[in-house]
């Protein structure tokens, strides 16, 4: 990979910092009145996700990260690995539980999401913003409650247990948005 | 979003600040019998300097960062007192104060001290910021923040105090200083005050003379003066002596060279000029659009520019 100087850096460039791909967040350049000048760094690390805070001096630079961003479709899980395959390729990944981290509670075969792959296999997997889900369990709720004040718990096919109103029932499918875990609204069958 | 990009950044408020604040210099030194020039922003030399990196034009040489060679040379041919209003670069400089092409407003006094000098700045930066001020050497004021004096104390200790507030690795005792100043001291300095500051490092004398303070440390005879964190000028008791000056470029490419730059070639022309005679002289350089965000409380250079780099 290229490398990237201080002067390159900008939000969303990929690099390698300790070993660990990371993605630049912000890139702050302090220089005293006459003197050696620095680039302040915020960095996302890919692996983990914490925010990293680093000082450069200006001039330095950093490896390219091989990482980028595609569009897979889920295929299947093995219990070990999760499996996606490129729609236009048919080419197909597997990517481990630390890479589908909290994306797989809402994972539902022939969904796209995006994956993140570095050196070419699947560093995180993204869920959808939305999936839509069938509930295969949850209290029978009460006749005739249609606000859904206090709502109630629902299992989804996927093992997702979200919040839903009170009139929802089992084999019905629900819209989620994965990004907050809450009930948006009914699929009309 | 990218389809706006044709647009100013500077708000036309901004515009109509920039043109107020050019009519208000040029009317300040035309009633003081300071004569405005203009002198090439393209041009065979570049600096020496080691933390200056000038924009190199293919077949040209280089865009000026800052007139100052071209300035002095018309002083050494007998201009009498002269300012400029000029476009500057500087490669990679790019951030929330900085943009790799500004303007700068500089300006050279003959017979003038440091010290009248600093009193005409004050006198023009009172024309839009009523503050009071104050003068500080740089080692008083770089002590009080970090507890070190940065000419005297160990250097092993000005590194270790670095590392410590988050430097990065492998910096020398001039960088931890630099290092300090630009994060912890400029930050701490009276957002509601001018600060001069000045005596600096003799290391860091680059066109200025230097002298010993009152311990026998040697120092630079230059200042800069700060609004809040914000630096907004810098001036020098201008080096007139062409020995030394061929030194202080030959020292810079030695600099240059550890850190891995390539060097530049002294300018033969401002080294024939002081050796022809540069008159003694302090000269100030200050940066608009800085001025332009102390005077109207923008936070971001990008606010006072037509077409930052970014849209350039």
């Amino acid at each position: 990979m290229a490398n990237y100087s201080t002067s390159e850096f900008k939000s969303g460039l990929k690099v390698m910092l300790d070993g660990d791909p990371c993605s630049i967040i912000e890139n702050e350049f302090v220089k005293p009145g006459k003197g050696q000048a620095f680039n302040r760094v915020k960095l996302r690390n890919l692996k983990s996700g914490k925010v990293w805070e680093r000082t450069f001096k200006s001039g330095d630079s950093l490896e390219g990260a091989d990482v980028m961003d595609v569009e897979m479709q889920y295929l299947y899980s093995d219990g070990e690995f999760w499996h996606f395959m490129d729609p236009q390729s048919f080419e197909q990944k597997a990517a481990d539980a630390a890479a589908v981290g909290d994306a797989k509670q809402w994972l539902k075969e022939e969904d796209l999401c995006e994956i993140t792959l570095y050196n070419g296999e699947p560093l995180s997997v993204s869920a959808p913003n939305f999936v839509e889900l069938e509930i295969v369990e949850t209290d029978p709720g009460l006749k005739g409650d249609t606000a859904g004040t206090g709502g109630k718990p629902a299992t989804l096919s996927t093992g997702a247990v979200v919040r839903v109103p009170l009139f929802v029932q089992v084999g019905e499918v629900v819209k989620v948005d994965t990004r907050t875990g809450e009930y948006v609204g009914r699929i009309k069958g | 979003m990218s389809s706006r990009i044709w647009q100013p950044a500077a708000s036309l408020e901004a515009m109509k600040a920039r043109a107020e604040l050019l009519s208000t210099v040029r009317a300040f030194f035309d009633a003081r019998g300071v004569l405005e020039v203009e002198t090439p922003a393209l041009a065979a030399h570049g600096v020496t300097d080691p933390h200056i990196h000038c924009i190199e034009v293919p077949g040209y040489g280089w865009l000026q960062s800052s007139p100052e060679y071209h300035m002095k040379r018309l002083l050494a041919a007998g201009s009498g007192p002269i300012y400029q209003l000029s476009r500057v670069f500087r490669h990679g400089e790019a951030g929330p104060r900085h943009n790799p092409e500004f303007t700068m407003l500089e300006w050279y006094r003959p017979e003038f001290s440091l010290e009248q000098l600093i009193d005409e700045c004050l006198a023009l930066l009172g024309r839009w910021l009523r503050r009071p001020n104050v003068i500080r050497p740089f080692r008083h004021l770089f002590a009080e923040v970090t507890g070190l004096d940065p000419l005297t104390c160990p250097p092993a200790a000005l590194v270790a105090a670095a590392a410590e507030a988050g430097a990065p690795h492998g910096l020398d005792h001039r960088q931890s200083v630099d290092f300090l100043m630009a994060t912890q001291v400029e930050t701490a300095l009276d957002p509601a005050t001018l600060t001069v500051v000045t005596d600096f490092p003799a290391w860091a004398a680059a066109l200025a003379q230097v002298r010993e303070d009152e311990d026998g440390v040697p120092v630079a005879r230059r200042f800069e003066i700060y609004h809040g964190g914000l630096e907004l000028a810098n001036g020098y008791q201008e080096l007139t002596d062409a020995g030394e000056q061929a030194r202080r470029f030959a020292a810079d490419n030695q600099e240059r060279a550890g850190h891995g730059d390539r060097a530049m070639a002294p300018d033969p022309h401002l080294l024939a000029a002081l050796q022809a005679g540069l008159p003694s002289c302090s000269g100030v350089a200050m940066g608009v659009e800085r001025l332009l965000m102390a005077i109207h409380g923008y936070r971001d250079i990008r606010q006072v520019l037509t077409f930052p780099t970014q849209r350039a």
